[in-house]
C-alpha cells in the first residue's frame, strides 16, 4: 500500500540525509530494517500512536540545535564503582572510557561484531526490534537499526562485580546521534546497566535485550539535564522463563522525550518491571509508551510511571498490557500518575488492557491531580515551611516509581537529582 | 499564653458566621477545656488558631505570648509554639513517619535560630518518647499515619507534640474514636507534657476525656460564643444534664 504523500515525502527527506553504514555481516539486517522504514514510513502527526506527541522534530532531516547545558554538578553515577563506556555525540570515546574487560561480561562495539565474528550479536541485531513492529509500528526504531553509527553489544555470562555505565555526553549543539545496543543475558547470569547523559542535540537510541531463562538485567537511566535536547528511545526486551528485567528511567528537563518500551514475556514465571519518574518545567514534553505482552504462564509485569509537571509542561503515557491466549496466572499492574503543580500543565494518558486468557489479574489506574492540600496543611502545622512541605509531598508522590530501583545507592542518587530539581524551583 | 479577644470568623466561600465573638485566655501551666454541642464552632476555633485555609477572621484578635498569630503562616505559628493535635490526623503516603518528625523538629529549630538536632540525638529522643506512648519501631518507619488504627493515629499526634515541645497545645476531640485503654494512654502522654510553661486547650464533646486530663477551667461554647465558664464541675454538669440544660439556663 502506498504511503500518504506527506508521510512519503517526510520519510524520503529524512532518509536522503542519512548514509547507510558499511553493513559487513550486518548488511542484511540493516537493509531489512531500511525496507521496514520505507514500507511503514516515518511517524506523522496523523498516526494514532503519535496522537499526543508531535514527531516532526524527531523525523525532520536535520536535528534542531540544542545548547550544551553546563549543569555545574558532577555527572550522574560519578563516584560509583562502575565500568564506564563513554559516547560523545553518539561516538564511542575509547580514551574517556574504561578498559572494557570485566569478569562475567563482555563488551564490544557494534563496528567490531563482524571482524571478531560475534555470532550471537549478528544473529540478534535488529531481531527484537523487528518483532516489536507488530502489532504497532515503531518506524524510528527500524530507522535506528538501519542507520545506527555506533553502540555496544554486551554479553552477560556471569555476575560482574560492578555495573556497566553507558555515559552519553553532548558536546556539539547540532549533533544527531543514532546508537544501537544489543544485550544478551545468559541463563542464570545477572548484571546492572546504568545510562546517563543527554547524548546529543537529537538522540535516537535503540536497545535490544534478550534475557535467557533465569537471567536478570537491571537497567537504570538518567536522561541528562539539557533543556533543548530531543530524544526518541526504544527498548525491546524478550524474557525467558524465571528471568527478571527491571528498568527505571529518570527524566529531568528535555524539550522532547519519547521513551518506548516493548517487552515480551515468553517464558513462564518471568518478571518485568518498567518504571519511570519525570519532572518537567515549562517547555517540556515527555512521553512514555509501553507495550507489554504476556505470552507465558504465571508472569508478572509492572508499569509504574510518575510525572511532576509545571509551567505548561506536558506528560504523556500510553501503556498496554496484552495477555495472549494461554498466558494464565498473569499478574499485570499498571499505574500512571501525574502531579500538576499548576493549572497550565497537562497529562494525557491512554492505558489499555487486552486480555485473551481467563485466569489473570490485571489492574490499571491513571490519575492526574494537584498536591493534597490536607497533607500540605498537616506538614505546615508541624512547622515545615510551605516550599519544603511541597517538596516532601512531591517526592512522596514519586516514591512508588523510585521504589522500583533495587539498588539503594542508585535510588539515593536518583532521589538526590529530584531534590535538586525541586530545590532549584524555590 | 494565649489570648483571644472578640474573635469573629466566617467561612471564606460562603456567608456563614461560625464564631461570633469568642473571648478566651489560657494561662501558662493551665489546662482549659472547651465543650460544646455539634456545630458550636469548636473545630473552627482550632483550625483558625492553627492557620488552616478556608476561614476569614472578620473581627477580633488572637495572640500567643503577646504576638498576633492570625497573620502568620501555619509553619510560623508552629515555630512560635502552637500545636494542634488533629481530630483526623492526615495520612501522607510516601513520607516516612521518622522523616516527617525530623523534618518538622529541625524546621522549627531553624526558624527559631537554634541548631538542628543531629541524627543520633534525634533518634535517641524519638525512641525514648515513642516507647512511653507504646509506639514501636515499625510504626516509626511507616508512612505518616498510613494504615494506622484510630488509636495509633492519636498516639502519633501526641508523639509529635512531645517531640516539638510546643508552648500551647490544642487537642481537637482527641478522644474521638478511642477505646478506654487507648484514651488512657493518650491522656498519660498529655499529662506527662503538663508543665508550668505550657498551656493546653482541650476540645471535647464528652466529659470522659477530662476524667483523665483534669482541666483547671471549663468553657462551654455554643453558637459561636463562650456562654459559660467554670471549674471542672461544669464538665460534670454537662455529663449529667446535657448541653440543653445549660443553654436554657444561659438564654
Amino acid at each position: 500500500m502506498a504511503l500518504p504523500e506527506v508521510k512519503q515525502s517526510a520519510t524520503e527527506a529524512r532518509l536522503s540525509a542519512l548514509t547507510l553504514p558499511e553493513g559487513g555481516c550486518l548488511k542484511a539486517a540493516r537493509h531489512a530494517a531500511l525496507s521496514r522504514v520505507q514500507t511503514m514510513g516515518l511517524p506523522s502527526r496523523r498516526d494514532e500512536y503519535w496522537k499526543y506527541t508531535k514527531p516532526d522534530t524527531l523525523v525532520q532531516a536535520e536535528a534542531s540545535k540544542a545548547a550544551v547545558f553546563e549543569t555545574g554538578e558532577a555527572p550522574m553515577f560519578d563516584g560509583f564503582d562502575r565500568l564506564k563506556v563513554v559516547f560523545v555525540d553518539g561516538v564511542f570515546d575509547a580514551e574517556a572510557s574504561d578498559d572494557l574487560s570485566l569478569e562475567g561480561i563482555s563488551i564490544e562495539r557494534i563496528a567490531d561484531i563482524c571482524e571478531k565474528d560475534i555470532h550471537w550479536a549478528k544473529d540478534l541485531y535488529g531481531v527484537l526490534e523487528a518483532r516489536g513492529q507488530t502489532p504497532v509500528e515503531r518506524p524510528l526504531a527500524a530507522l535506528n537499526t538501519a542507520f545506527a553509527t555506533d553502540g555496544v553489544v554486551i554479553h552477560v555470562t556471569g555476575t560482574p562485580s560492578k555495573p556497566v555505565n553507558l555515559v552519553y555526553r553532548h558536546a556539539d549543539e547540532k549533533s544527531d546521534a543514532i546508537l544501537h545496543h544489543v544485550i544478551k543475558v545468559d541463563s542464570g547470569a545477572s548484571a546492572t546497566i546504568l545510562e546517563n547523559g543527554p547524548a546529543a542535540a537529537r538522540f535516537n537510541k535503540c536497545m535490544e535485550i534478550d534475557v535467557a531463562d533465569g537471567g536478570a538485567l537491571h537497567l537504570v537511566r538518567a536522561q541528562g539535564r539539557d533543556h533543548e535536547r530531543r530524544a526518541a528511545t526504544h527498548l525491546f526486551a524478550r524474557l525467558g522463563s524465571e528471568s527478571v528485567f527491571k528498568s527505571f528511567t529518570l527524566t529531568v528537563n528535555g524539550v522532547l522525550t519519547r521513551n518506548e518500551a516493548v517487552v515480551e514475556l515468553t517464558g513462564d514465571d518471568a518478571v518485568a518491571h518498567i518504571a519511570g519518574a519525570c519532572v518537567g518545567d515549562g517547555d517540556f514534553h515527555h512521553d512514555d509508551t509501553v507495550f507489554i505482552t504476556h505470552d507465558a504462564v504465571n508472569c508478572e509485569s509492572r508499569q509504574v510511571f510518575k510525572k511532576v509537571l509545571r509551567n505548561g509542561a506536558t506528560g504523556v503515557f500510553q501503556g498496554k498490557i496484552l495477555v495472549k491466549e494461554g498466558a494464565q496466572k498473569t499478574d499485570g499492574y499498571q499505574i500512571s500518575q501525574s502531579l500538576l503543580l499548576d493549572d497550565d500543565s497537562q497529562f494525557l494518558a491512554k492505558p489499555e488492557l487486552e486480555i485473551y486468557a481467563d485466569d489473570v489479574a490485571c489492574s490499571h489506574g491513571s490519575t492526574s491531580g494537584a498536591i493534597d492540600e490536607e497533607g500540605l496543611f498537616y506538614l505546615r502545622s508541624r512547622g515545615v515551611p510551605k516550599a519544603e512541605a511541597t517538596d516532601l509531598m512531591t517526592l512522596a508522590f514519586l516514591a512508588e516509581a523510585v521504589d522500583e530501583i533495587e539498588d539503594a545507592e542508585v535510588a539515593a542518587a536518583i532521589i538526590g537529582r529530584l531534590e535538586g530539581w525541586l530545590a532549584r524551583r524555590h | 499564653m494565649l489570648e483571644i479577644k472578640n474573635l469573629h470568623v466566617k467561612l471564606e466561600d460562603e456567608e456563614k458566621q461560625i464564631l461570633k465573638g469568642v473571648d478566651l485566655k489560657v494561662e501558662a501551666g493551665k489546662v482549659h477545656a472547651i465543650m460544646g454541642p455539634n456545630g458550636s464552632g469548636k473545630s473552627t476555633l482550632s483550625y483558625v488558631l492553627s492557620g488552616r485555609d478556608g476561614y476569614e477572621v472578620t473581627e477580633g484578635s488572637a495572640e500567643l505570648e503577646g504576638e498576633d498569630i492570625l497573620e502568620l503562616e501555619p509553619e510560623e505559628r508552629a515555630a512560635a509554639g502552637m500545636f494542634l493535635a488533629f481530630q483526623y490526623p492526615v495520612e501522607i503516603p510516601g513520607v516516612g513517619n521518622m522523616t516527617f518528625l525530623r523534618t518538622a523538629v529541625n524546621a522549627q529549630r531553624k526558624a527559631r535560630g537554634e541548631e538542628e538536632l543531629s541524627a543520633s540525638d534525634f533518634l535517641k529522643e524519638v525512641r525514648a518518647k515513642a516507647k512511653t506512648l507504646k509506639i514501636d519501631a515499625e510504626m516509626l518507619k511507616r508512612p505518616v499515619n498510613v494504615g494506622f488504627s484510630g488509636g495509633e493515629k492519636k498516639r502519633n499526634e501526641i508523639l509529635q507534640m512531645a517531640m516539638l515541645e510546643p508552648k500551647l497545645c490544642i487537642l481537637d476531640e482527641t478522644d474521638s474514636g478511642l477505646d478506654v485503654d487507648a484514651m488512657k494512654l493518650v491522656a498519660d502522654g498529655v499529662n506527662a507534657l503538663r508543665d508550668e510553661g505550657r498551656g493546653f486547650l482541650v476540645i471535647t464533646h464528652y466529659q470522659r476525656l477530662l476524667d483523665h486530663i483534669k482541666p483547671d477551667v471549663v468553657h462551654i461554647l455554643a453558637n459561636g460564643r463562650i456562654v459559660k465558664t467554670g471549674g471542672p464541675e461544669l464538665a460534670l454538669e454537662v455529663e449529667n444534664n446535657g448541653y440543653a440544660g445549660i443553654l436554657a439556663e444561659e438564654a
